[in-house]
């Protein structure tokens, strides 16, 4: 009920309060002076000050990530609100709910380009799932909470709550989230009882299935996770598991075939081209995943499951669509697969589990060890081994030590990896950690990432050690960005245009410098010590992992290539060069 | 491409800033065609206007705008009237035609034909007011054309299902 008078900004922290949030990631500027000082007079809200509004919004998304909860950032207007545009778009993309407040000029500036005035919902309209901009005090309480329901519900996503001054400053009535239901926007979450039936039936008469899991199985929650594993382990089906999906199913189940798509597993892949019937959970068949459309998975029908109804049919036809949230729908299925008590073809089961374990048995994630150069393979794959046992968080840049990342590290559990996954937006991984660090403080989370990107958020280093979270950047140092050099090598006659770092800092250092502790390993043999020392080190800490410079990421399908058309190794050549279609492809 | 599909959708939106852009902006970020759109609040008490937008594209692409509109955050609903039976579409288009002797008569006896109204005459020119399908709107257009066309403006598609049922 309408209660006391309150001025705009207290009418915004009481409403973050009374939606359940506890920390605010953001930056001060004239347009939100207001709510700065609201912030000041009150200790139930966490602000933590980042050094540049990008990261403010990557550290809300490893926030929300991490704990299935709506991440918040509050920036100012103009330079705020435009800096918050990446990570805007990253949280659109990978479906991630955060709410992020933009100062304003008061409203009878509006229009006047008047000092750091952005059209802030105009630029945002595109990379939000929705945005507000506030005019009327009357509607500050109601838009406050309807933001938050946006976020969170249906397929989540970011929302901008745009902020004049004249509101901040206002006094208005107060009314608390119960009071509000919105008027259009209620995603149902329930599948059609028909469609499950449906698509139990091809379940139940699959000779060569494959459950294809994604992300939406993570943002529903982990109760999802459960039900899929229940699912999968139930019909003996084997699974592959999308980037965005990395610890939905645990990696180490015999059933998991690992990541699928471009650096996906060998066996994952094959299985998908030649499954025939596919259980899409919460994926959205992304071009990184199905490669050439044409030959995507030829042979199967498709079930699709996603709480997104303009995801079912954008690039591939399917039989039978599943709208709802992914937790609900296993949930129907699962009741529906033991009620109808399928006999499964084992005959053909077999053979379809003796193919795929002919294709791991080709071993896609072998690489030759050396012993003079630490191969960025190995640095992964004994971080992953040397804390499996540890309560680990992990977050990534952009480029191939992501891939070798979501190669090498086995997740068991939901909402442990963080990575930027739709947008590719390198500079994600380490305000990501400062996020995930924030929410599980005696967590051990490290970021994976590649010395390029990792310069591109270097100014966040300060903001762990303003806040002393001990996050840990694991940098796989091949001085290259070294994504870009493997296309050039393989699509552009190895003409390395501009992808060397000439100039890098030196790491060690570079963490001094910033309160850091800063470690280095230059060869194999120093390369356990190094993670352990990492490990050990109370603070955040650089651990410089110089590797081999030259090293590509495989298994590969090349752009514009099919599943079956996979590279495994370097000393594989590609049956036919890329095709002219597959060099425009990103 | 050959298996392209003209439709007419009607979209019924919160009646809010920005909403328009939106709508637009969907189309033009993902590429879709917009033939005619046209939007005015339909219900003042319940702030809700209503957006016809005559589109075209395969089946698939259809499919996806109806479903992208649909997860607009102030849209109530889509419905494709092309799909979901008889409905009708109406057009209506102000066309100033500059003519004198036996062209103007000529122009006058075509918007017989059309039942088309004149709303304003000089010694040299008319304002002809037309309503109809776009197809009927083109066809007069056309024969105008010759005589003397000078200028017109069409507001774009508004349509509505057959029968008792309301959007
Ligand atoms: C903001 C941004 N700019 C450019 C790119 C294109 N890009 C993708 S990977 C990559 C190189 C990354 O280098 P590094 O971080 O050193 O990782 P490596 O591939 O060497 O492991 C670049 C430039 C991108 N993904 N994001
Ligand atoms: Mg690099």
């Amino acid at each position: 009920m309408a209660s006391r008078e309150m001025t705009g900004s207290e009418i915004v922290l009481k409403a973050l309060v009374d939606q359940g949030v506890d920390t605010v990631f953001g930056y001060p500027g004239g347009a939100v002076l207001p709510i700065y000082d609201a912030i000041f007079a009150q200790n139930e809200l966490r602000h933590v000050l980042v050094r540049q509004e990008g990261g403010a919004v990557h550290m809300a998304e490893g926030y929300a990530r991490s704990t299935g909860k709506v991440g918040v950032v509050l920036v100012t207007s103009g330079p705020g609100a435009t800096n918050a545009v990446t990570g805007l778009t990253d949280a659109l993309m990978d479906s991630v709910p955060v709410v992020c407040l933009t100062g304003q000029v008061p409203t009878h500036l509006i229009g006047n380009d008047a000092f750091q005035e952005a059209d802030t919902t105009g630029i945002t309209r595109p990379c939000t799932k929705h945005n507000y901009l506030v005019k009327e005090m009357e509607q500050l309480p109601r838009v406050m909470h309807e933001a938050f329901h946006v976020a969170r519900s249906g397929r989540p996503g970011p929302v901008v709550v745009d902020l004049p001054k004249d509101i901040l400053m206002g006094k208005g009535a107060y009314s608390g989230p119960e009071n509000f239901v919105h008027r259009s926007y209620q995603p149902g979450t329930k599948a059609d009882a028909g469609a499950i039936a449906e698509a139990v039936e091809l379940m139940a008469n699959a000779k060569r299935p494959l459950f294809y899991v994604g992300g939406g199985v993570i943002n529903s929650g982990p109760e999802a996770s459960k039900r899929l594993t229940r699912l999968v382990r139930l019909t003996g089906y084997p699974a592959t598991v999308t980037l965005m999906g990395l610890g939905a199913f645990p990696a180490s189940d015999p059933q998991c075939l690992g990541m699928l798509g471009m650096h996906g597993m060998y066996e994952a892949n094959l299985a998908m081209h030649g499954c025939d019937v596919m259980i899409n959970v919460g994926a959205r068949f992304d071009d990184r995943v199905t490669g050439r459309l044409a030959d995507f998975s030829p042979g199967s029908k498709k079930i699709h499951i996603d709480i997104d109804p303009s995801s079912v049919n954008k690039n591939v036809p399917v039989d039978v669509p599943l709208i709802g949230d992914a937790g609900e729908v296993l949930g129907q299925l699962l009741r529906a697969w033991k009620a109808r008590e399928p006999r499964p073809d084992n005959a053909a089961l077999e053979t379809w589990w003796r193919r795929i374990e002919a294709w791991r048995s080709r071993d896609c994630l072998k690489f030759a060890a050396s012993e003079t150069s630490i191969k960025p393979q190995q640095a992964i794959k004994r971080l992953y081994e040397r804390t499996r046992d540890r309560d680990v968080y992990i977050t990534t840049e952009v480029g191939q030590h992501q891939m070798w990342a979501a190669q090498y590290f086995k997740f068991e559990e939901p909402n442990r990896w963080m990575t930027s996954g739709g947008l590719g937006t390198m500079g994600y991984g380490l305000p990501a950690a400062i996020g995930v660090q924030v929410a599980h403080p005696e967590s051990l989370v490290i970021d994976i990432a590649g010395e390029a990107s990792f310069l591109m958020n270097i100014q966040e280093l300060s903001t762990a050690v303003q806040y002393q979270l001990p996050v840990k950047a694991f940098v796989i140092n091949n001085q290259w960005m070294g994504m870009v050099r493997q296309w050039q090598e393989l699509l552009h006659g190895g003409r390395y245009s501009e992808s060397y770092t000439a100039a890098l800092p030196d790491f060690v250092k570079l963490a001094e410098a910033c309160q850091w502790t800063g470690l280095r390993a230059t060869h194999p043999d120093e390369l356990d010590d190094a993670i352990d020392a990492m490990i050990a080190t109370d603070g955040p800490v650089i651990a410089d992992i110089v590797v081999e410079k030259e090293e590509n990421c495989f298994p590969m399908i090349p752009s514009g290539a099919a599943h079956n058309e996979m590279l495994l190794g370097p000393d594989e050549k590609a049956e036919a060069p890329v095709s002219e279609e597959g060099m425009v492809l990103v | 491409m050959s298996d392209t599909e003209r439709h007419t959708i009607s979209v019924l939106v919160d009646n809010e800033a920005g909403v328009l852009a939106r709508v637009i902006g969907l189309f033009s970020g993902r590429g879709y065609n917009i033939e005619s759109l046209t939007v005015a609040e339909v219900d003042a008490a319940n702030a809700l206007s209503r957006i016809t937008v005559v589109t075209t594209g395969t089946p698939m692409i259809i499919e996806q705008i109806k479903a992208q509109l649909d997860r607009l955050v102030p849209v109530h609903k889509v419905v494709d009237l092309t799909n979901d039976g008889p409905y009708v579409e109406r057009e209506l288009a102000l066309v100033k035609v500059k003519a004198s002797g036996n062209r103007r008569v000529e122009s006058l006896r075509i918007a017989d034909i059309f039942r088309a109204r004149a709303i304003d005459s000089t010694g040299e020119s008319f304002v002809f007011e037309i309503s109809g399908s776009t197809e009927k709107l083109d066809a007069f257009i056309g024969l105008m054309e010759p005589l003397g066309l000078v200028d017109v403006s069409r507001t774009g598609v508004a349509a509505i299902a057959r029968g008792m049922e309301g959007l």
